[in-house]
């Protein structure tokens, strides 16, 4: 392997001004001028298959090496913030689907807790079991794709679409539930806008029956591969304090050995009651907050998932109530404001919500996990070389409709 | 620590900054002073007790009412688990507030967001510049008194009109 | 040695008539076999996605879907960019097309089947070879986009190093039979699976497997394929290229694996022989020459398609590698392993001309080689009959429960 060291010297070789230097002169300075490299500016993106989305990286390089990489965001801009403003509290619950549109459950989740919360609503236990149940499958979905797609960056097709069979069940299940395989918005101020049909939960347990095992197959095939560990391992490295530092959470914050996972720390729901285990990176191939570090993370958070939903439908009998608090016709929490932030597929995703008192939010912040975890890529992919970059960007795996919202 | 305790704290340490507190509500938060800001998030930091590591959120809040533009800081304890927030306010018509890059790499691009959202502008920001808008993009959208453009660069916005509170 | 068999041209006909049959014969098999893999390729990837591929044109499990491409392809507007060196981007699809169609005018098939036979085949189809890296380059250069120069320069930079050792891997075989002719040294390979070359002696053996991840590198095949990496380049060197221009890129691709495929056949895997010693014993038969002739060609061509899955095969699971692991592989690894199979394989014909131990040799090389193959086809067997319990990756590589026992908490 290329030594990291030497090739940098190489990267930042001072070039000898053409004009000063007399070619003719058959000493080592006239060898010298002979080979004359440029710096090169690469736009990686907007339309870039590895991009994920609308992300456009102006790549600073020389040759191989990338010296800097800078994203540009932007490009899905809706200003749901300001849309938030002129909806009411229900209506904008579909506007959070569009977000991170690969964890349509969580995000309507995080809104709904953040408005419940400032509303001072109680919500029946089973309409949080059930929304337990769906925010843990859709983590496994999202991180399915998050699987699929990091395959696909480093050039492994078939992951991608084992990743896309298992979630296509997954989207039935929902379809099952709320009619929609996208943008649900299933989970609502209040609950959830139904109850889950008759023999869901059998069917739900015979997806994890058969979902289980195959999460091997997927270490067997993509995460043990010496050619996907040699390109992962101790690429992107993010030391635990630069991570907490910068804000990062999720897979990318414990993938750097931080033991963070709101699931544990401020647990809401009935995530007190799970037993379930906070999975960091253990820097097993490389470095501690390598790439596969990162990787793993999400593969062994989809087995803790799987737990959880197990447990939820062990419990979920006992659970009191309906699926849906009792609501007025139109929400008017009192004046206030609260934050609130539940831990999203990618992290962090954060309500900050100020009411006036009126049937329409004041504010509307949304505190994307994505947004945040980007902002690290200018630190951490530079000094490495071309292809580091996609495998960089996808083990912060963002999805740019939470970037730009 | 318990949001009282925090703001205790910080009120014992910065009298003089911390103007005003309010940590029973539903999001407990302190108001801190513009001009000792960077000195509190520092003390926020790097305080054991507090150990307020981690940046949740910038939130920018426009009250035009007051003639406010408030930024909220949304902070959390890795260490301890606690949560509290701090506002620094900027008058409206001069909006100018310590950028605090340098205490949490994080804030960088939530800064650069609340500038570009709506044109708080933040001292010492290392590039403070428009960053989901167009760089060229005229106002400050999520101020209340944002007129929505009816065209840009030719490409024509919208055809509704500019509704005060609208859609119920 | 075995006695070679009279070596008899094609047919006898006029030269010009002759010449043009060949040719025409000749065009037509290797543009069929390109058309072909790549409905092929899309069917193999597709299976082991866990999808159909195509399914509609033409019937049959979409066998025309590549016939129904080249048509749309050949009707789409030839695009050039406004900043491309507009003579060199129209050329470079024909500078890559041409060696890869040209080398097979020395690729035998059979006894019989050469085209042409001329006494330095080996080195002659892998200058042929080399060639098609020009029109990589010339392709990537002259469409003036940045993605474009960064694949040819990658290409470059691979086809240089890999074409080192894959010289050094084809010299071995060429070492041991003491001919420059593929005919010569396929025809050596006669009368049994332990002649192979590849299970003649343990560096013939490594040197196989040294030629064959040199030329996956050599024809830019995954998990070599980074001159045309979509993930990071978009797609290399032909970016900016559409319509016929495109194709002929592709066609060169295809109908490289084959030659690459029949070449590890020819000189490592037996040439046109069966593992049974029956062509050879045929060839030997007056009266079952043209037999022999037709029987080796079918079975060279299945030889080479087995290759030829065996590349699909890797570019479906594996993922891709970086350049400088890539560099490394071949500067680290390949070269000095391919410099000791040279040397042991001159060793080795000095110190075991034959008899008894040469022979004991062969034959454990055999069952390691074949037993190995024959091995893992009955697992896959075993669970294609088992499709209940499905294949799963963990079947085929027992070894990863290793890793499994280390992860448990």
């Amino acid at each position: 392997m290329l030594d990291r060291d030497e090739s940098r010297t190489t990267a930042s070789l001072i070039i000898p001004d053409p004009v000063d230097v007399d070619v003719t002169r058959d000493d080592a300075a006239g060898v010298d001028s002979d080979v004359m490299t440029e710096e090169m500016l690469v736009n990686m993106g907007p339309q870039h298959p590895s991009t994920h989305g609308v992300l456009r990286v102006v790549l600073r390089t020389d040759g191989e090496m990338v010296l800097e990489a800078t994203p540009h965001v932007g490009y899905l801009h809706r200003c749901a913030e300001k849309i938030g403003e002129n909806l009411q509290y229900f209506q904008f619950i579909p506007y959070t689907d569009r977000m991170d549109y690969l964890a349509g459950m969580n995000n309507n989740l995080a809104f709904a807790l953040a408005v419940e919360k400032l509303a001072g609503l109680e919500v029946p236990e089973r309409a949080q079991y059930i929304r337990v149940i769906f925010a843990e499958m859709n983590r496994i979905a999202s991180h399915l794709v998050s699987m699929g797609t990091y395959g696909l960056d480093l050039g492994a097709f078939t992951p991608f679409l084992y990743a896309f069979r298992e979630r296509e069940l997954i989207l039935d299940l929902f379809e099952a539930a709320c009619g929609a395989r996208l943008t649900y918005s299933y989970i609502t101020v209040g609950g959830v806008t139904d109850d889950i049909p008759a023999g869901w939960l059998e069917r739900c347990v015979e997806f994890l029956d058969y979902f289980e095992p195959k999460i091997k197959e997927y270490n067997d095939l993509l995460s043990y591969n010496h050619i996907f560990i040699k390109r992962t391992a101790n690429v992107g490295v993010i030391p635990p304090d630069r991570a907490i530092a910068w804000g990062l959470s999720g897979p990318v914050l414990r993938g750097s050995g931080v033991a963070w996972d709101l699931r544990k720390a401020t647990p809401d729901l009935v995530y007190g009651r799970m037993d379930f285990e906070v999975c960091t990176g253990k820097g097993r191939m490389g470095a501690v907050g390598d790439c596969w570090d990162r990787y793993f993370v999400r593969i062994e958070e989809m087995e803790q998932s799987v737990r959880i939903v197990r447990q939820c439908i062990d419990q979920i009998g006992g659970a009191a109530g309906g699926h849906k608090a009792k609501m007025p016709k139109i929400l008017k929490p009192p004046a206030g404001e609260t934050y609130y932030g539940i831990e999203n597929p990618r992290g962090e995703l954060g309500f900050l919500v100020i009411s006036d008192g009126t049937a329409v939010p004041y504010r509307v912040k949304a505190r994307g996990p994505s947004f945040c975890n980007l902002a690290i890529l200018n630190e951490v992919a530079t000094d490495c070389l071309l292809a580091d970059v996609p495998a960089i960007v996808g083990s912060i795996d963002v999805v740019m409709g939470e970037v730009d919202r | 620590m318990t949001p009282e305790q925090i703001s205790r704290r910080l009120q014992d340490r910065f009298a003089d900054a911390v103007r005003a507190a309010d940590a029973s509500g539903l999001h407990p938060h302190a108001v801190v002073e513009p001009g000792r800001w960077v000195e509190v998030a520092r003390f926020l930091r790097d305080d054991a007790d507090l150990a307020m590591d981690f940046l949740r959120s910038i939130s920018g809040v426009d009250y035009p009412e007051d003639g406010k533009l408030v930024s909220v800081y949304d902070l959390i304890s890795t260490r301890h688990g606690h949560a509290f927030a701090i506002k620094v306010e900027a008058p409206r018509d001069n909006p100018h507030t310590p950028s605090v890059c340098d205490v949490w790499p994080a804030a960088d691009w939530h800064e650069r967001e609340a500038f570009d959202l709506l044109g708080i502008v933040y001292d010492g920001h290392p590039r403070l510049t428009r960053i989901l808008l167009p760089d060229d993009w005229a106002g400050y959208p999520l101020r209340k008194d944002y007129e929505f453009p009816r065209e840009y660069h030719g490409i024509p916005c919208s055809t509704e009109t500019n509704q005060e509170r609208p859609l119920h | 040695m075995v006695p070679a068999p009279d070596y008899i041209p094609l047919i006898n006909l006029p030269r010009p008539i002759e010449a043009v049959a060949v040719i025409a014969v000749y065009l037509g098999f290797v543009s069929v076999v390109a058309m072909f893999f790549i409905w092929w390729e899309r069917k193999v990837s597709a299976h082991m996605q866990s999808r159909l591929g195509p399914m509609r044109v033409g019937g049959w499990h979409g066998w025309s879907q590549s016939l129904a491409d080249g048509l749309k392809l050949l009707s789409k507007e030839d695009l050039i960019p406004d900043e491309a060196d507009r003579p060199l981007f129209r050329i470079a699809p024909y500078l890559a097309f041409v060696p890869a169609f040209a080398a097979f005018a020395v690729l035998p098939f059979s006894a019989k089947f050469a085209f042409v036979d001329v006494s330095i085949t080996v080195v002659l189809i892998f200058g042929i070879l080399a060639l098609e890296v020009l029109g990589v380059i010339l392709g990537g250069w002259a469409s003036n986009s940045k993605w474009s120069l960064y694949g040819a320069m990658r290409e470059a930079c691979q086809i240089v190093s890999y074409e080192i050792p894959l010289g050094l891997a084809v010299l071995t075989p060429v070492l041991t039979v003491g001919s420059l002719s593929l005919v010569d040294i396929s025809i050596d390979q006669g009368g049994g699976i332990h002649r192979w070359l590849a299970f003649r002696n343990p560096f013939l053996f490594v040197s196989f497997g040294v030629f064959f991840i040199a030329s996956l590198a050599a024809n830019k095949r995954a998990p070599f394929d980074l001159p045309e990496s979509e993930s990071e380049l978009v797609a290399g060197f032909h970016t900016e290229y559409s319509g016929m221009r495109f194709a002929m890129f592709f066609f060169a691709e295809y109908a490289a694996m084959f030659l690459i495929g029949g070449l590890a056949a020819l000189l490592y895997l037996g040439g046109w022989y069966d593992p049974f010693g029956i062509v050879l014993h045929m060839e030997h038969t007056p009266s079952l020459v043209w037999w022999a002739a037709l029987a080796g060609a079918g079975i060279f061509v299945v030889k080479a398609f087995t290759m030829v899955f065996v590349q699909m095969w890797l570019r479906w699971t594996l993922p891709r590698l970086r350049i400088d692991q890539v560099l490394y592989m071949c500067v680290k690894v390949l070269l000095p392993l391919a410099c000791v199979n040279l040397l042991g394989v001159a060793l080795w014909a000095w110190l075991f001309p034959g008899g008894a131990a040469q022979l004991a040799v062969q034959i454990v090389l055999t069952v390691i080689g074949a037993g190995g193959a024959g091995a893992f086809l009955a697992i896959l067997v075993w669970a294609m009959f088992f499709r209940g319990r499905g294949i799963t990756v963990s079947m085929l590589k027992p070894w990863t429960n290793l890793l499994h026992r280390t992860e448990s908490k």
